[in-house]
């Protein structure tokens, strides 16, 4: 008889996310003895996104090769993956609420990894006017319906229109021909960008969805002005990545407001002691293999947390400020380890210059000798992170054409 | 009693086979109808142009379940929104459709909207409405903390309170065919030949000749064209399209009650209200238009929406969209509904049903039996209708995902498939097993809120479509 009370249980680490982060610190931290490792994974397979990425660039591996590493790493480790299983809320600042097919669980943790990965902007949310017809995906469903369900062309549609200016509008236009669509067109919002295959409306706007019941077509205005209607009944609104920051919210962890994830610091400590936050959760999205690195790199702080070092204080914010879109971490100890900043720009930018500043004080100044793109983030040793004055003012990153 | 999508209709030419009674229009007020009628011992067809029940306004409507407060005093559809009202909060207790009576706020943005509120005051009283009272501005902003700045005062109507607008026609039709009515979906009628003297009627319809001896307009925005089969120019169906935004759940802390407007010589502003799904509704527009199928949102309207928005309730704006849509009132020009009887024709219409008609649907249900009877419909003696439990899709209410119990007795109850609402599989498999089951994926949405959450369909959308196509193994 199975308890209808739901089970209190314990352990040492729990992770919510058996993504690449997710399970990158649960290897790590079962590996280094960390007690009880448990990852928390909502999904009937753990591997986060790349289970359904079937393509390379996963540092050396496809994205389902590359998930599948991951797991066995983290099994292999010692640590307990569960698969299906939801955590759905809070039950103190170290406790959350389970439901798995099982029943109902409270588990209260030493440390909590949040890994809860991020999403596609969807349709609704880009506030694309227009009908609500049947045939408008985003990349992740896709991605999903192809790679895990074996859909084709009969049951996804007959022309496709894909919406984005980001390599994943590539990839979507890869899942669709390898389904057998046809791609109709790129809609790319930016003038400029990483190559796209097939015809690629540059500088354009999608101004409607038309169509009752399945949609027929999507209304476009071009970079001249001009609009006219794209016939398809399947569009892909692809990339404006956000975190999936639910979890995070509802338990009060403090949200950075340029990235709109969870605000940490170098060790990806978050506002909340015995709360950290790592991969795409931080900020949207980067590559798989930056998540996981992330993911190995939490386990230090929550190592340290374990054995007993005190939480440190938030130390000092980092803002953003002139073309620089967001950068994480968004918050620094000077004293610490200076961190590895990922920036990422709002436009593309030649040459342009990185600036520091701390109220009055200039603590750094550069002009970088790349050109940086709003697809790829930059990554930026924080060589200037001693000279800030941990009891000064917010830290204020400056990019600059 | 049975639910028919496609095929022929069952043949009903032989004298003892037609219909007593068939309701065109199973909206919410067309299933109220339907319901009402199962009550007696007679054959009642139901029959939809489209492939679901409450696929056209009741769908897309603001879901608040009126006082009344402000309906035209003495009007019909006075009578029938407080009467409907109090009957469909006594239903949603009986059948588990979610409701919240969260009580309304009239809020006055300037002096003049301020000075009408003793007279909405004085208009509900006369709607029999006694507990509405004035708010000062500290009052209101200790009520409404999220407020937007330069509100003087509100007037505070308890009562009004917020239903689910999917699952209320659903425990209509759900009850309605439990009780031996037959639902025809997929079934638009073409043609009517009245029916000489005590002959049935012919309705012509894609799937067949049904035969039916009475005949209950409820169309909704064509039940003008439906009038014309018969030969009748009553009035004229205009829609009036209301764009709405729905915010991310994360809004949902940010306002208590329903914010109305005051209604003013510059029209009647938007709303913001909670949802029994735990987001916020900021809407509708009102814009006449002449094409019944425009149930598009606009560049114009969303903006227009989200200014509006931002006046009310500033943070709203910092929260991300989970839904647009765009629904259509009955405007018929009248300043209430526009019900007749023909009983030469042995014929009701019950037209013009604007967007009271949620609130008042079992009110309509039972206005419009008594005129079937008037009409010369013989009811015979009432029996018990079918008992309906809907599954509750309130976030204000317990749901199976934390339900211990349910999950020990069935672990598809603990399986979370979408994960923005917390459906499970087990919801799922229900409603594609239910007595009215999803023709589509918006379908099984309105049945069980999955794929209507914040991602869409991103995570998903993938495997919810594989259960609707495949099954739940």
């Amino acid at each position: 008889m199975k308890s209808v009370h739901p089970v209190e249980r314990t352990v040492d680490v729990l992770v919510v996310g058996g993504g690449p982060a997710g399970l990158a610190a649960a290897a790590r931290l079962a590996a280094a003895g960390a007690g009880r490792v448990e990852v928390l994974e909502r999904e009937r397979a753990a591997g986060g996104v790349p289970r359904h990425c079937a393509r390379g660039g996963f540092g050396g591996l496809t994205g389902p090769a590359f998930a599948r590493r991951a797991v066995r790493a983290a099994v292999r480790a010692g640590a307990v993956l569960r698969t299906g299983v939801s955590a759905t809320g809070w039950a103190g600042p170290l406790a959350l609420e389970v439901t798995a097919p099982t029943g109902l669980e409270r588990i209260t943790a030493r440390a909590v990894v949040l890994a809860t990965g991020a999403r596609e902007r969807p349709r609704s949310a880009r506030l694309v006017p227009g009908s609500r017809p049947a045939g408008v995906l985003s990349t992740g469903e896709l991605q999903q319906s192809v790679e895990l369900f074996g859909l084709r062309r009969e049951r996804i549609g007959r022309r496709a229109v894909v919406v984005g200016s980001d390599p994943i509008a590539r990839h979507a236009v890869r899942t669709l021909r390898r389904a057998g669509v046809p791609v109709a067109a790129v809609v790319a919002d930016r003038p400029y960008g990483p190559r796209l295959p097939g015809p690629v409306l540059r500088g354009a706007t999608v101004l409607e969805l038309v169509g009752r019941g399945r949609l027929s077509g999507v209304l476009v205005r071009g970079a001249d002005g001009r609009t006219g209607l794209l016939r398809c009944d399947t569009v892909v609104f692809t990339g404006d990545w956000l975190p999936d920051h639910e979890l995070a919210r509802s338990g009060g962890v403090p949200l950075d407001p340029a990235t709109r994830g969870p605000s940490v610091d170098g060790g990806l400590r978050t506002l909340v002691p015995g709360v950290f936050a790592a991969g795409n959760l931080l900020r949207g999205v980067e590559p798989g293999t930056v998540a996981a690195a992330e993911g190995r790199a939490v386990a230090d702080a929550v190592l340290a947390h374990l054995a007993g070092a005190p939480w440190p204080a938030p130390g000092l914010t980092l803002e953003t400020a002139g073309a620089l879109r967001r950068l994480t971490p968004g918050r620094l100890h000077p004293a610490g380890p200076a961190p590895t900043l990922l920036l990422r720009p709002e436009v593309r930018l030649v040459r342009p210059i990185l600036m520091v500043r701390q109220d009055a004080r200039l603590l750094y100044e550069r002009r970088l000798p790349v050109l940086l793109e709003p697809h790829r983030s930059l990554r930026h040793p924080a060589v200037w992170a001693p000279d800030a004055d941990a009891a000064g003012g917010p830290v204020v990153v400056t990019l600059t054409p | 009693m049975s639910v028919t999508r496609t095929g022929a209709l069952p043949d009903t030419s032989a004298p003892d086979d037609a219909y007593d009674v068939t309701v065109v229009g199973a909206g919410v007020v067309g299933c109220a109808i339907a319901r009402e009628l199962a009550r007696h011992s007679l054959r009642v067809a139901l029959m939809e142009a489209n492939g679901d029940i409450g696929e056209g306004s009741s769908k897309a409507n603001t879901a608040i379940l009126h006082t009344g407060f402000d309906a035209v005093p003495g009007s019909l559809e006075a009578r029938l929104v407080r009467e409907g009202g109090q009957l469909l909060a006594a239903y949603a207790e009986e059948t588990g459709i979610p409701v919240e009576p969260v009580g309304a706020l009239l809020v006055a943005w300037d002096e003049q909207q301020l000075a009408t509120l003793p007279r909405l005051a004085d208009k509900a009283v006369r709607n029999g409405h006694h507990g509405t009272r004035p708010l000062s501005a500290a009052e209101l902003y200790a009520r409404e903390p999220h407020l937007g700045p330069g509100a003087l005062g509100a007037l505070e109507v308890p009562g009004e309170s917020i239903v689910c607008p999917w699952t209320t026609p659903l425990a209509y039709a759900t009850q309605a065919v439990r009780s031996g009515v037959d639902l025809h979906l997929n079934c638009p009628v073409e043609k009517v030949r009245p029916g000489e003297g005590d002959a049935p009627h012919r309705l012509v319809t894609r799937r067949g000749v049904l035969r039916t001896r009475f005949l209950v307009n409820a169309c909704g925005l064509y039940a003008d064209a439906f009038d014309a089969l018969l030969g009748r120019e009553d009035f004229t169906v205009a829609p009036r399209r209301g764009q709405l935004l729905v915010f991310d759940k994360f809004a949902r802390p940010l306002v208590r009650h329903i914010l109305l407007p005051v209604p003013g010589p510059l029209g009647k502003g938007v709303l913001v209200a909670p949802t029994v799904y735990g987001n916020v509704l900021l809407g509708p527009t009102a814009e006449d238009l002449t094409d019944k199928t425009a149930t598009s949102s606009t560049a114009e309207g969303l903006a227009g929406l989200r200014a509006q928005g931002g006046r009310i309730l500033p943070a709203l704006l910092d929260e991300e969209v989970t839904a647009a849509y765009a629904g259509l009132r009955a405007a018929t020009g009248a300043e209430d509904y526009r019900i007749a009887a023909h009983p030469e024709l042995r014929y009701v219409t019950v037209g013009g049903i604007r967007s009271t008609g949620l609130t008042a649907s079992l009110a309509l249900g039972r206005h419009t039996v008594g005129l079937l009877a008037d009409a010369g419909l013989e009811l015979g003696p009432e029996r018990p209708l079918a008992p309906v439990r809907m599954p509750n899709l309130g976030e204000a209410f317990p749901r199976p995902y934390r339900d211990a119990g349910l999950i020990a007795r069935d672990p598809a109850y603990g399986t979370l498939v979408c994960h923005c609402e917390r459906v499970t599989l087990g919801e799922i498999r229900d409603a594609l097993a239910s007595t009215v089951p999803p023709a589509s994926l918006d379908g099984l949405r309105r049945r069980t809120r999955a794929r209507a959450g914040r991602c869409q369909g991103f995570s998903c959308g993938a495997t919810v479509r594989a259960l609707f196509e495949e099954g739940v193994r």
